[in-house]
C-alpha cells in the first residue's frame, strides 16, 4: 500500500474514532438535557412539592418501567421527570401519591422513616372507587413486610431522608391497579403521603432514589429504571 | 614488560578508592532520608493514626519507606557516580573490564538482596498477625482475632468487644449493633478504646467497606459474613466509603460515623434501641445473622416471590441469585 494510501486510511480510522467519542458524548449529554427540570419556588420559607410513583410510564421506550412524576406548579400538568428544584434553606412540603403496587423492602430498616420534620409521615389510602380506608394517619414507620403498604421508597441519601412511601394495601395491590400513566385519582386505588423536611441552606445538587429493588429485569432489580433519571431516580438541586 | 607493570601498577595506585567514595555519602543520605521519613513525613501518612489498624498501617508503609530509601539512593547515586566517573573517554570505543569471577560482588549482591526479601517478608507477616488482620476482612473465620471478650450486652469500661454488622446495599450502608437489641442505624457510632469486631455482609452485589481513618477495609459480599478488626484510639470523624464498583452510584455510596467516648456511646446506642423498641423497628427486623436472604420474609416465614398479595412492582420480586432476564 502507498504512503498516501496508508495516511488516508489513517485520518479516515482517526475521524471515525473522534466521531464516536462526539456522537457518545453528545448523545448523553443530549440526553440527560431534555429531561426538564421542574422548577418550584418558595413561599414564607415553604415550598410544595408533589409527586406520584407509577407502575408504568407513557414514554416511547420503556413504557414497562416503574416511574416518577412531578407535577408542575403552575398547570399541575404531570411531567415524566425526576429533576426538581428548591429553593434553599426551606421547608419542604412533600407529597407523593402511591400508585404502584405494594413490594417488600430488600432491608427493612428503610421501613423506617427518618429525615422528616417531626421524623414521621402522614398516610391515607384509597380505593379504586374513591374509598378512604385509611386516613391521615401519622406513623413513623411502614412496615413494608408484615402489612405490605410500602410501593417504593423517596431517600435522599446525603440529607439523611429516608421515607417509605405508601401503596395500596395488598389486595387493591395485587389488582385494579393504575394501568395508564400518568395515573389519576379516579378510578385507581392509590395512596396519598405528605411529609417536610428543610433543604440546606447552600444550594446543591442531591440525588435521590428508590431503595426498593424494583428495577424489573435487571440484576437484584436495581438496575434500568433504578439508576436512570427520570423514572426511579433524580436530582434536587437546591437553588440558594 | 617491567616498563607495562610499572605503568599499570602506577595506574592502579592513581585509581581513587571508588567504593569509599559511594559508601560514605550513600549512608549519610540514607540516614538523613530515613530521619526525614520517620520525623516529618510519617505523621501525615494515611489513613492517619485513628485506630490501631491505621497506627499499623502508617508504622508499616513508614517502614517501607525507611526499607527501602536507602536501596533508592544508592541505585540513583551509583547511577550517578558511574556517569562521571567511569563515563567512557571521547574516542574510547573499548568495553568495560569483566566482572566476572568477582566473588566479592556477588556474595554482596546475593546477601544484600536476600536479607531484603527475607525482612519483607518477616516484617510483612508479623504486621498482619499482630493487628489481627491489619484490618482487612479475615473471612467468616478469622485466623488472627483482636483480644477482647465476646459479651451479649457491650459494656463501657470492660473488655468487651463491640460488634457492629456493616450491611451495603445499593447505594447506603447500615449498621447493625447486636449487643444492643440488633437496632440498626444509617450512622456509624463507636466508642473509644474498644476493640470492635465487624461482620461485613451485603444484600445485593458486592460492596466493600472502607472506614478510611480507621483503616478498616472489607468486601461486603452476599450471603458471606465477612469479619475484620481494629479499636479505635481517638475520637472523631470516620469516612466510610464503598471501595468496590457497585452500580452507578457507587461513587455516591459514602456516609459519616463517628468515635466518641465510651459512655456517650452507650448512650447513642441505647437510645436508638429505645427509639427502634417503641416505633416498631426493632420487631419489624429480621432477627439478627451473620447473613440475610432477602427473599425471605422471616416473620411470615416464606419466600417473597410465594407471599400472596406481595406481588412486588412489575409483578416480581427480585432474588440475587435468580434474576429476571430482561
Amino acid at each position: 500500500m502507498s504512503v498516501p494510501a496508508r495516511a488516508a486510511g489513517l485520518i479516515v480510522a482517526f475521524l471515525i474514532v473522534v466521531g464516536l467519542g462526539v456522537f457518545t458524548a453528545v448523545y448523553y449529554i443530549g440526553g440527560t438535557s431534555l429531561l426538564p427540570t421542574v422548577h418550584y419556588t418558595g413561599s414564607n420559607g415553604q415550598v410544595n412539592v408533589v409527586l406520584q410513583e407509577d407502575p408504568q410510564n407513557n414514554s416511547a421506550t420503556k413504557p414497562d418501567w416503574v416511574s416518577y412524576y412531578v407535577q408542575d406548579p403552575s398547570s399541575k400538568q404531570w411531567i415524566h421527570t425526576t429533576l426538581f428544584s428548591v429553593p434553599a434553606n426551606t421547608k419542604v412540603n412533600m407529597t407523593i401519591y402511591g400508585f404502584d403496587g405494594c413490594t417488600p423492602l430488600r432491608n427493612n430498616f428503610w421501613s423506617q422513616v427518618q429525615g422528616t420534620i417531626g421524623g414521621t409521615v402522614t398516610v391515607s389510602q384509597f380505593d379504586q372507587k374513591g374509598k378512604e380506608y385509611v386516613t391521615n394517619d401519622t406513623t413513623s414507620v411502614i412496615n413494608a413486610w408484615s402489612n405490605c403498604n410500602v410501593g417504593h421508597t423517596f431517600a435522599i441519601p446525603s440529607l439523611g431522608v429516608f421515607v417509605p412511601v405508601a401503596s395500596p394495601n395488598a389486595q387493591l395491590s395485587a389488582n385494579n391497579l393504575c394501568s395508564s400513566s400518568p395515573c389519576t385519582t379516579s378510578g385507581n386505588p392509590y395512596a396519598q403521603e405528605t411529609f417536610s423536611f428543610m433543604t440546606p441552606a447552600t444550594g446543591g445538587v442531591f440525588r435521590w432514589q428508590c431503595l426498593v429493588p424494583c428495577g424489573g429485569g435487571f440484576v437484584d432489580g436495581n438496575g434500568g429504571p433504578m439508576q436512570t433519571l427520570g423514572y426511579m431516580m433524580g436530582e434536587m438541586d437546591v437553588v440558594s | 614488560m617491567t616498563s607495562t607493570a610499572s605503568t599499570a601498577s602506577a595506574e592502579h595506585a592513581a585509581e581513587p578508592r571508588h567504593g569509599l567514595r559511594l559508601v560514605v555519602p550513600w549512608l549519610i543520605l540514607s540516614l538523613v532520608a530515613d530521619l526525614i521519613i520517620w520525623f516529618v513525613w510519617k505523621p501525615h501518612l494515611p489513613p492517619g493514626d485513628m485506630s490501631t489498624s491505621a497506627q499499623h498501617q502508617q508504622f508499616d508503609i513508614a517502614v517501607l519507606a525507611i526499607s527501602g530509601a536507602p536501596v533508592l539512593i544508592g541505585v540513583i547515586g551509583y547511577f550517578l557516580y558511574a556517569i562521571v566517573v567511569w563515563r567512557a573517554k571521547p574516542g574510547d570505543d573499548s568495553d568495560g573490564s569483566p566482572i566476572h569471577g568477582s566473588t566479592k560482588v556477588s556474595a554482596a549482591w546475593i546477601i544484600g538482596t536476600s536479607a531484603i526479601v527475607l525482612w519483607l517478608f518477616v516484617f510483612g507477616t508479623v504486621e498482619l498477625i499482630v493487628p489481627a488482620g491489619a484490618g482487612a476482612g479475615e473471612g467468616p473465620s478469622p485466623i488472627w482475632q483482636l483480644a477482647g471478650k465476646h459479651t451479649a450486652v457491650w459494656s463501657p469500661g470492660s473488655d468487651d468487644m463491640l460488634q457492629v454488622q456493616v450491611i451495603g446495599q445499593q447505594w447506603v450502608w447500615t449498621y447493625r449493633y447486636p449487643q444492643f437489641g440488633g437496632m440498626e442505624s444509617s450512622q456509624l457510632y463507636l466508642p473509644v478504646d474498644t476493640p470492635v469486631e465487624f461482620h461485613v455482609t451485603s444484600l445485593d452485589v458486592i460492596h466493600e467497606f472502607w472506614a478510611y481513618q480507621l483503616g478498616v477495609k472489607a468486601d461486603a459480599n452476599p450471603d458471606v459474613d465477612n469479619i475484620a478488626y481494629t479499636e479505635p484510639k481517638t475520637m472523631g470523624s470516620v469516612t466510610v466509603r464503598c471501595n468496590e464498583l457497585c452500580g452507578i452510584w457507587h461513587g455516591a455510596m459514602f456516609n459519616y460515623g463517628k468515635v466518641e467516648s465510651q459512655t456517650a456511646f452507650e448512650g447513642w446506642a441505647t437510645g436508638v434501641q429505645a427509639k427502634e423498641a417503641a416505633n416498631g423497628v426493632l420487631a419489624a427486623l429480621p432477627a439478627y445473622a451473620l447473613t440475610y436472604d432477602p427473599t425471605v420474609i422471616p416473620q411470615l416465614g416464606q419466600a417473597v416471590v410465594k407471599v400472596d398479595g406481595i406481588t412486588g412492582a412489575a409483578g416480581y420480586y427480585y432474588p440475587s441469585t435468580d434474576p429476571v432476564q430482561p
